[in-house]
């Protein structure tokens, strides 16, 4: 039987941390913030349409689990997926042509902002359906492993998910099959626009990890060092065949939760805080900088290099040609 | 030609398609160790193993949502409902997922699963054991929708809906499981999206499938004693619907009846009957006229069962209305 779930602390030093992986840290954590910010400024000013929801706050958890998967990892993501489709290395261009309705979309303009999917790099769709995705992902994994493949299925999602049957279903068959996938709780505070703890019967949603006999591990999602070591840690095990786990990273949805949310839930001062305390980019800039592990110069290049390419996703999805009428009845059957 | 009954044709069909395709496996409740409850999955475990043969456990929705996560990632999944009335727990994957996944995110990746429904009235199983489904599925673009009504279709959809790269629907009627019929012993394989002009006739068109068509066929040998001419069509398929043999029965006949046995109001007749108002209204000398179960839940006690079903008297009785 798995212990009660344990909380894995921050590296007590970064400088292990090659150049390389900091900077890829960095440019990810970078680009979802651009591209949200964006997305937000296109949408209130109505050049976007449909629904969208934003990951700004929540870039360290993509990103540090993101940073131990390979193409061929499976994941299957959320309404709330822009940040997890770039940090698995779906082309911001098209990604951004999906969310304005163009062509050029990863899905031709016929999934929008909750349905992107690229299956080239293993990220296999968002889903509009809160908790849609766990049993999916549990599939994936059978496959996998039916396979003999050494390739894992990470299915995110959200506090106010964590309470669908679905979850319970899933979490019990990949459990007594020991399939490897892991579980990852973003636990934003914000189940839409109720506060989670006033609809969810535990605080920490990895406790329920041991009632389906798999590790639960817990985590500061919004410090990048801290999530990839756990997932690391998890998911090297999860890949020798030990089966699933529960990974439980407590964030903060900085943003509503729509684009437009008025938020009347919750007050401005509240969400301030947190930005200015516990952003996950600032954090990540202050620490390599403390440590000496980065310069202000290579942090102002990386941003600047990601800003560039977010905006020229925007100039991209911006001109793209709309699908044609006549491609209506396109990829309904095969 | 030999005979073997509906539940070993379906047999036949998983063994012959797992055996040539190592990515098609089956999993469900009760189907491994037990063999299924209608022993539809006896002998699979023995020559596949438990791994491809898997019993899941009581969770209707991991099964299709794990069958759909499954298709995405390189495999061929059957999933099987163990009573087609518990598709109300898994709806959410049928329709939102695995109906929609190959159209959503546009076209990159196919949902290769066949989803087994055993359904119909069978041993007074009452309200939640006992319906016909089909029409919600009519309803559900991204998906086929298969419905034999013998052993050699039977067998025939259930290959051809194993190979088939879009998700299908597969009800299969529970009473039907010991029926027997002729098979034919080499391979074949029954086309989805067409239906079966099974007997010829000149006066109306009866338009039935699954257990209902046995019933659909001895109305029209007891109308024949009458002097009516009966031209029986088995739909085989649900969706896509196959038109053209509908409206070409008609064209010949005049006259449209069509039998089912889940409830009538909003089923499959009235989709048959909506096509011929839009298409054929010309060719019809009499109103359609549809035959189907009363608007209520399936009923348990045997009287009440008996007023329930549609039987070839009903049917016989609604044509003879027509002439």
């Amino acid at each position: 039987m798995c212990a009660k779930p344990v909380t894995k602390k921050t590296p007590a030093s970064i400088k292990k941390y090659n150049k390389e992986l900091l900077e890829h840290f960095y440019d990810i954590m970078c680009k979802i913030r651009c591209f949200e910010e964006n997305i937000q400024e296109k949408f209130l000013a109505g050049v976007i349409p449909g629904f969208v929801h934003v990951y700004i706050g929540e870039e360290a958890t993509g990103t540090g689990i993101m940073s131990n998967l390979t193409k061929k990892d499976y994941i299957q993501t959320t309404h709330r997926g822009h940040g997890h489709t770039l940090a698995k290395g779906a082309d911001p261009k098209r990604m951004m042509a999906e969310i304005f309705g163009k062509k050029a979309g990863f899905c031709k303009g016929k999934g929008g902002s909750m349905h992107i999917a690229d299956f080239s790099v293993g990220m296999l769709g968002a889903n509009g359906i809160v908790g849609g995705g766990y049993t999916l992902a549990t599939g994936s994994a059978l496959a996998n492993k039916m396979m003999g493949k050494e390739e894992i299925a990470v299915v995110f999602f959200g506090d106010g998910a964590s309470n669908r049957g679905t979850f319970h279903e899933a979490a019990n068959m990949a459990a007594a099959w020991k399939l490897p996938i892991l579980f990852v709780c973003e636990n934003n505070q914000w189940a839409s626009t109720t506060p989670y703890r006033t609809t969810t019967s535990v605080e920490d949603i990895a406790d329920r990890a041991q009632g389906y006999g798999m590790p639960g591990v817990i985590v500061d999602g919004n410090d990048v060092f801290a999530v990839y070591e756990a997932a690391k840690s998890l998911i090297n095990n999860i890949r020798k065949g030990e089966g699933p786990a529960l990974l439980e990273c407590k964030t903060y949805r900085i943003g509503g939760h729509f684009v437009g949310d008025p938020e009347k839930y919750r007050t401005k001062e509240e969400v301030q805080k947190v930005f200015t305390e516990n952003d996950p980019i600032t954090r990540f800039e202050n620490r390599v900088l403390a440590e000496k592990v980065m310069s202000q110069a290579e942090l102002d290049e990386i941003k600047s290099n990601a800003r560039k390419v977010i905006e020229e996703a925007v100039d991209f999805a911006m001109q793209a040609p709309e699908p044609d009428p006549a491609e209506l009845y396109q990829d309904l059957y095969v | 030609m030999r005979e073997i009954t509906f539940s070993q044709a379906t047999l036949e069909a998983m063994d012959e398609e797992m055996s040539r395709d190592e990515t098609v496996f089956v999993m469900g409740e009760d189907i491994a160790r037990q063999g299924g409850i209608f022993g539809q999955f006896k002998g699979l475990p023995e020559k596949f193993g438990f791994d491809r043969v898997k019993d899941t456990p009581i969770t209707e929705t991991a099964i299709v949502g794990a069958c759909v996560g499954a298709a995405l990632s390189g495999m061929r999944p059957v999933a099987d409902m163990h009573f087609a009335d518990f598709v109300g727990v898994c709806m959410d994957e049928i329709f939102n997922q695995m109906a929609k996944i190959h159209y959503m995110f546009g076209g990159q990746k196919t949902v290769p699963m066949v989803l087994r429904a055993p359904d119909g009235l069978i041993n007074q199983a009452a309200a939640q054991h006992s319906q016909s489904l089909e029409s919600w599925f009519l309803h559900v673009p991204g998906l086929k929708v298969v419905i034999p009504s013998n052993p050699a279709d039977a067998k025939g959809l259930l290959k051809s809906a194993i190979r088939d790269d879009n998700p299908v629907m597969y009800f299969e009627h529970k009473s039907l499981f010991r029926v027997k019929g002729p098979v034919p012993e080499e391979e074949f394989f029954t086309p989805i999206g067409k239906a079966k002009v099974v007997k010829e006739g000149t006066d109306v068109t009866l338009v039935s499938y699954s257990m209902c068509f046995t019933h659909a066929l001895e109305a029209a040998q007891m109308l024949e004693k009458e002097g009516i001419s009966v031209e029986c069509v088995d739909l085989r398929t649900i969706s896509p619907i196959d038109k053209n043999t509908i409206l070409e029965s008609v064209a010949k006949t005049s006259r449209l009846a069509i039998a089912h046995e889940a409830v009538k109001q909003g089923g499959v007749g009235a989709e048959i009957s909506a096509i011929v108002a839009e298409e054929g209204i010309d060719y019809l000398d009499a109103p359609i006229m549809r035959v189907g179960a009363p608007f209520t839940p399936v009923p348990f006690a045997k009287p009440l069962e008996m007023a329930y079903r549609v039987t070839p008297e009903k049917i016989a009785d609604a044509i003879r209305k027509m002439l």
